[in-house]
């Protein structure tokens, strides 16, 4: 492509054009690097989160059985798990028992949750980082929970879970069946929920439909739609995506829009005096590709290196103030780099290839007229 | 004659577009580097019967998103919109919105 002299001649001389008037079109990479890197950060994040769940929350429960009562999530009585043990191709059924407890202290939502094994025992609690970093608590510590007649229960902290697992286990919770049963007065012989385990996946759906008839009342929530809420969440058409694309779409229309609707009258004079020396139509042309193609291909290529910096090393730190909310605890988490090369391609093409396009048509238009009559226009 | 700033240019952009490979790079040796501990958070979603990632914690149906129900936005009565910021960015599970079993 830069074989030939004619071409270097060309760029060489669109070069120094866009220099002798480096203030607008410094102004113009700048803008337009700024558009990249916030398409290719919301396309970074987005595509690593949505990785991470369809990895992760691949080994979630099969099934997750609810009972609701007006519309709401009631606990579930244990004879419910006993049903659905019967139907066939079911191959366990563990009751769950977790829930929410606000701190008014920290001001923050923590999920308490009992495991299968809680090796510790009671008067004793696992926590999550997010929560050790809010409460400044470590191993050893001791914590209290109010329990709904204001009684406090005061916890041993046994461990605190791996910060790598913030994404996860950030507001966590683990502690002992009794000591749950205590905090929140829940009656024996009731769960939060039931979890399903299915050998055969191809039968998800009858099992969901047979639990729906035995145990009306109840709704069965399957891994697919675990994995698929994740995948609509950050999906480009979803809330997050579009709020921040539709913004970025929307400057890059009126910005390109700018370009197409003409060009100014120093530069159609400029196109006029080349016409008149003696450069051909396909010259021009060749230069405006190459203006468009300068300004465009720098800005992607800055956007891009930028945006992956951004997400990968300090873990999308812009979008925090979007993510958390109002929530006081958030995990702190490094995401898992998941780089997809159509989403590239398809960034550039969506760039890059309109830009420059936008850029050569006003010119043509230009450089096909008589030059005398450009220049007196 | 001398191209002194196609040069540059091209200098510059083979550059930009080596470190752009470089982070590409980057993101595949952090995938294979990374993959015990995917595995290790996998293993600890099993063992605790996890279903969601801990994303949005301001709200219950936004902490756990996948198992919201059609109510839990309207909080304590009919009236009661959402108002959580986080409402507006995680929207509802596909399998709530959409046809339903």
């Amino acid at each position: 492509m830069f074989t030939g002299h004619r071409e270097r001649n060309i760029l060489e001389f669109t070069l120094s054009s866009l220099l002798r008037r480096r203030g607008k079109h410094l102004a113009l990479v700048v803008i337009y690097t700024a558009l990249v890197f916030l398409l290719a950060s919301v396309m970074f994040f987005a595509g690593s989160i949505r990785e991470e769940a369809s990895i992760v929350l691949r080994s979630s429960p099969e099934i997750i059985l609810q009972k609701m009562i007006a519309g709401r999530q009631d606990l579930v009585p244990m004879r419910y798990a006993e049903v659905a043990e019967k139907i066939r191709g079911v191959q366990r059924v563990s009751p769950r028992l977790w829930g929410y407890y606000y701190s008014p202290a920290t001001k923050s939502n923590y999920t308490l949750m009992v495991p299968d094994n809680f090796s510790y025992g009671d008067g004793h609690i696992v926590i999550g980082n997010g929560i050790a970093r809010v409460m400044s608590a470590a191993k050893g510590d001791r914590i209290s929970l109010l329990s709904p007649e204001g009684d406090p229960l005061t916890f041993i902290i046994a461990e605190v879970m791996d910060s790598r697992s913030e994404l996860i286990s950030s507001d966590l919770m683990l502690v002992s069946e009794g000591d749950f049963r205590e905090l929140f007065d829940m009656p024996e012989g009731y769960v939060t929920d039931l979890a399903l385990s299915v050998k055969n996946e191809k039968e998800l759906s009858t099992i969901a439909r047979k639990l729906s008839e035995l145990l009306p009342g109840t709704r069965p929530v399957l891994r697919d739609e675990i994995l698929r809420t994740y995948d609509a969440v950050f999906n480009w058409r979803a809330g997050l995506m579009i709020t921040l694309l539709g913004a970025s779409v929307f400057a890059f229309a009126i910005f390109a829009w700018d370009r197409a609707s003409g060009l100014s009258a120093e530069e159609r004079r400029e196109i006029g005096i080349l016409k008149a020396v003696g450069w051909e139509t396909s010259d021009i042309i060749l230069m405006k590709f190459w203006e468009g193609a300068v300004i465009s291909l720098s800005s992607f290529l800055m956007g891009m290196v930028f945006a992956y910096l951004h997400v990968y090393f300090t873990s999308g730190a812009l979008f925090w103030p979007v993510l958390k909310g109002w929530s006081v605890l958030y995990p702190e988490f490094r995401l898992l780099p998941h780089v997809d090369l159509y989403s590239i391609f398809t960034l550039f093409f969506l760039t890059v290839v309109p830009y420059t396009l936008i850029t050569i048509i006003p010119s043509w238009r230009t450089a096909t007229m008589d030059p005398d009559e450009v220049m007196r226009a | 004659m001398r191209h002194k700033k196609a040069e540059v240019f091209l200098i510059a952009t083979a550059v930009m577009a080596t470190l752009l490979c470089l982070c590409l790079l980057h993101g595949r040796v952090q995938e294979n580097l990374r993959a015990d501990e995917l595995a290790k958070r996998s293993r600890m979603v099993e063992e605790l019967m996890l279903t969601d990632l801990a994303l949005f914690m301001e709200a219950r149906y936004t902490r756990h998103l996948s198992l919201a129900d059609r109510h839990s936005a309207f909080q304590d009565h009919p009236m009661s919109l959402e108002h959580f910021p986080a409402g507006s960015l995680a929207g509802p599970p596909p399998h709530l919105t959409g046809v339903e079993r």
